[in-house]
């Protein structure tokens, strides 16, 4: 395979949803090089989502293209393109009338894989993302809580061994701790199975923590597209400066507090 | 155990058994074809609107009317077709409602979900709309299951033996405890499948295989007990037949010769649902029986639905009245002489239906307009005409048919009455009613025992406006060139006097015996 096309790549996609006069999504151009995480950031309503599901064809583009390592989607299946990609859900999306080992396995026995293949692949993926199988695998949804129902996600995500995952604001729901655990563990994770990845939020902290590069989304379009170092140091404009002084704010705040702190200790 | 109530549970076998029958098997044919088109118009809405019109205006058909139409619809085939097609349509509209309920319901996040982890629609329907969409849709299947297994009380008169026969003939009976038992049983039923299904719900959302199973076959057991009848409480139906044997042996003994020329041989009785018509049923019964024939008694028939089944040989003898036919199914309006009708009525019907008359039974069943001794003497009444000047202070009970004759119609013009005021109804009531001096005058039948006990008087009608009511014994074509048969109940012709069906009919009417006891001892006498 060759390591230098990109894993996902987004050549000037345009979507008008119905007849609205402003397109959602408005010529965006982006790429995901293999093993790297690009977050999607932006205010609620800029075209996020939008631009994500257009990656594995849940919505059609009205123009551009997409390329999943190199192959223009719209000359595949989008059903198998579907099965190809992991997609974690904004507000997880488990089936509730399935047990956990059935949502993980659901892709898995889509593809036709024979009954023990999929007990195996489940329970090595439930013990990937901290749930002992033999515990989880029979329970339903309903009977875990928030946290371990996003582990669930990501394991269903990861089960057909994808390239490439879509996550859309897999955090958004967690409290502060299990969000922290669950971040720390994906980003082992994906560095361990060198995952490409599209991470939608509109949590500025979270793709500073988590992305190697960040697209800042407004009303449809590409703001700028850098890393995290990049972004903190020379924003385009305004409206980039402004969602990039969050976390600058939150950890010069937390840096005073720990060096008035001292400071004060010392007096 | 009161007789009557033994009386009562050995029917039970038979009667729950061919409610089950119609009712199970209409559900279920009803949920396979009302899930599919719930489907399709959740998918489409061109389908969804004419669908929907359509099996909503169904459903508004009254049930009864819509039974009936299946009898024409058919061809005026009688029994178990007609009543279970009514059925089904009635099952479809709250299964395909709720379907498409449910279906709708489901969480577009859940159907985004599913083509997501890369299911085709296909699978997305079975994987993931229907099963979230499961309560809703059983919650629909368990509505039809109710409605169904009441409406199959109305098949009785379309010649489908169900629970309604207790109801009916207990109406016309006049024996509550009859209907009562007709009512708690159907009800009953009801419960049963009802609690079944929910069972059936729990254990596929609760995953508990064993006890789906055994659900599955209750339900499959009620069903075979229909077909199978008998099954049920085999102690009770098994003494019933055994009596029945002694009983025929005991007859068969005096009728001797004719004893086994029936053998092996199904006689079908048509009767509609009065008192008269349920003893006659009894009395052709007990002659087929003691010819060691099968007799079946369809009875609470309408009338023009027993005709067309005489006809069509789907019922095979049946005692009719000269003029009922006369008007209803040959469509004459004035009235001839009461040997001359006879003729006639069996000339036309051998051309026209291949109905063959065999013989009149002896007696008649006109109507007879009749008021209680108070009225009569305070209005001075010794015929019809007399009540003529006084019609427009006069109330006249009758059933709602009686009413919308030509017999009344003639009646009527003949004695000049249009200013009587007419109150329909139900020919249980009527007699009490005039008795009690609700109405002036009421529209009975001759030999209706009632008479008798009220101590009514029957009102002359000396311009012969009511036609002859000659009550016939009619064959249907195929019956006719079954000369064992005609053999066996020939020795019925011209034996029956107006003064013993009478007495029989007060017998059953107001002294409770069964009307298989009041045929007994009509046939003995
Ligand atoms: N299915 C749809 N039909 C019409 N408009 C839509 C649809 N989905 C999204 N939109 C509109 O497109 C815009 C972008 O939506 P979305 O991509 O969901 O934003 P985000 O994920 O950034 O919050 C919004 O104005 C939204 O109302
Ligand atoms: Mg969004």
């Amino acid at each position: 395979m060759n390591m230098h096309v990109p894993a996902i790549e987004l050549v000037s996609l345009t979507k008008c949803f119905g007849n609205s006069v402003e397109p959602a999504v408005k010529s965006v151009d982006l790429s995901v090089a293999q093993g790297e995480v690009l977050a999607i950031v932006g205010g609620s309503g800029s075209g996020k989502t939008t631009t994500l599901k257009m990656i594995n064809r849940l919505i059609e583009p009205t123009s551009g293209s997409v390329k999943v390592m190199g192959e223009d989607v719209t000359n595949v299946d989008p059903v198998g393109l579907r099965r190809s990609i992991g997609y974690a859900f904004q507000g997880v999306g488990l089936f509730p009338h399935m047990s956990v080992g059935q949502n993980v396995g659901v892709t898995l026995q889509l593809l036709g894989w024979t009954k023990n293949s999929i007990i195996e692949r489940v329970n090595e993926l439930l013990t990937m993302v901290d749930l002992p199988a033999d515990e989880y695998r029979d329970r339903l949804p309903s009977e875990l809580s928030g946290g371990q129902q996003q582990r669930v996600g990501f394991a269903r995500a990861l089960a057909s061994k994808p390239q490439a995952i879509l996550m859309d604001e897999p955090f958004g729901a967690l409290d502060p701790i299990t969000r922290d655990a669950l971040q720390q563990e994906f980003r082992s994770l994906q560095k361990k199975l060198e995952l490409s990845v599209v991470l939608v939020t509109h949590d500025m902290s979270e793709a500073v923590l988590l992305a190697d590069r960040i697209a800042v989304m407004h009303k449809g379009e590409i703001a700028q597209v850098a890393s995290p170092q990049v972004l903190l140091t020379s924003p385009v404009n305004a409206y980039v400066a402004q969602l990039i002084d969050t976390p600058r704010r939150h950890s010069d705040f937390i840096e005073s507090l720990l060096h008035g702190k001292a400071s004060g200790g010392a007096r | 155990m009161s007789p009557r109530l033994t009386l009562l549970f050995e029917q039970l076998p038979d009667l729950l058994g061919g409610h089950l029958t119609l009712a199970v098997p209409a559900i279920f044919i009803g949920v396979l074809i009302s899930l599919p088109l719930g489907v399709l118009c959740v998918k489409s809405a061109t389908i969804r609107g004419p669908v929907m019109s359509l099996v909503s205006l169904v459903q508004t058909v009254p049930s009864i009317a819509l039974l009936a139409i299946m009898v024409a619809l058919l061809g005026g085939t009688i029994g178990y077709w007609p009543a279970f097609i009514a059925l089904l349509i009635y099952s479809i509209l709250p299964i395909i409602r709720n379907t498409i309920v449910g279906l709708e319901s489901v969480d577009p996040a859940m159907r985004e979900a599913a083509k997501a982890v890369g299911m085709r629609p296909l699978q997305q329907l079975f994987r993931v709309e229907l099963p979230l969409a499961f309560p809703v849709i059983l919650a629909g299947i368990r509505t039809a299951t109710v409605w169904v297994v009441g409406i199959a009380t109305l098949s009785t008169p379309v010649g489908a033996p169900s629970l309604g026969n207790y109801i009916f003939s207990g109406l016309q009976l006049r024996d509550w405890q009859r209907v009562i038992f007709g009512c708690v049983a159907t009800m009953t039923l009801s419960l049963v499948l009802d609690q079944l299904i929910a069972v059936i719900e729990t254990s596929i959302q609760s995953r508990r295989k064993t006890s789906l199973a055994l659900a599955m076959c209750a339900i499959v057991g009620l069903v075979a007990m229909g077909i199978v009848p008998g099954v049920l409480g085999p102690e009770a139906a098994g003494f019933s037949k055994l009596q029945e044997k002694e009983n025929e042996s005991e007859k068969s003994d005096s009728s001797g010769p004719l004893r086994t020329t029936l053998e092996g041989q199904v006689v079908r009785i048509g009767a509609k649902g009065f008192t008269e018509q349920f003893i006659l049923a009894e009395i052709l019964r007990e002659k087929i029986e003691d010819a060691g024939g099968t007799p079946e008694v369809l009875s609470n028939m309408g009338s023009t639905i027993v005709f067309n089944a005489l006809a069509k040989n789907t019922v095979d003898v049946y005692v009719g009245y000269t003029g009922t036919i006369w008007s209803t199914v040959l469509k004459e309006t004035d009235p001839i002489s009461r040997i001359a009708m006879r003729a006639a009525v069996a000339g036309r019907l051998y051309d026209e239906y291949g109905i063959v008359l065999a013989g009149a039974l002896g007696f008649e069943n006109t109507y007879a307009l009749v008021a209680r001794r108070q009225t009569v003497q305070r209005y001075g009444l010794r015929q019809i005409g007399n009540l003529t000047p006084v019609a427009k202070d006069l109330r006249i009970g009758g059933d709602p048919e009686f009413f919308g004759r030509p017999e009344w119609q003639r009646v009527r013009n003949l004695y000049a009455l249009s200013d009587i005021t007419e109150v329909g109804m139900d020919s249980t009531f009527m007699y009490q009613a005039v008795a009690d001096g609700q109405v002036d005058v009421a529209a009975g039948f001759s030999t209706d025992g009632r008479i008798e006990a009220f101590d009514l008087a029957v009102l002359n009608d000396p311009k012969e406006a009511f036609p002859p009511y000659d009550a016939v014994l009619l064959l249907s074509p195929r019956a006719a060139k079954n000369r064992d048969l005609v053999h066996v109940l020939e020795p019925l012709l011209n034996q029956i006097s107006v003064a013993a069906m009478r007495t029989a009919n007060r017998r059953v009417d107001e002294d409770g015996v069964t009307p298989r006891v009041a045929a007994d001892s009509l046939l003995n006498e």
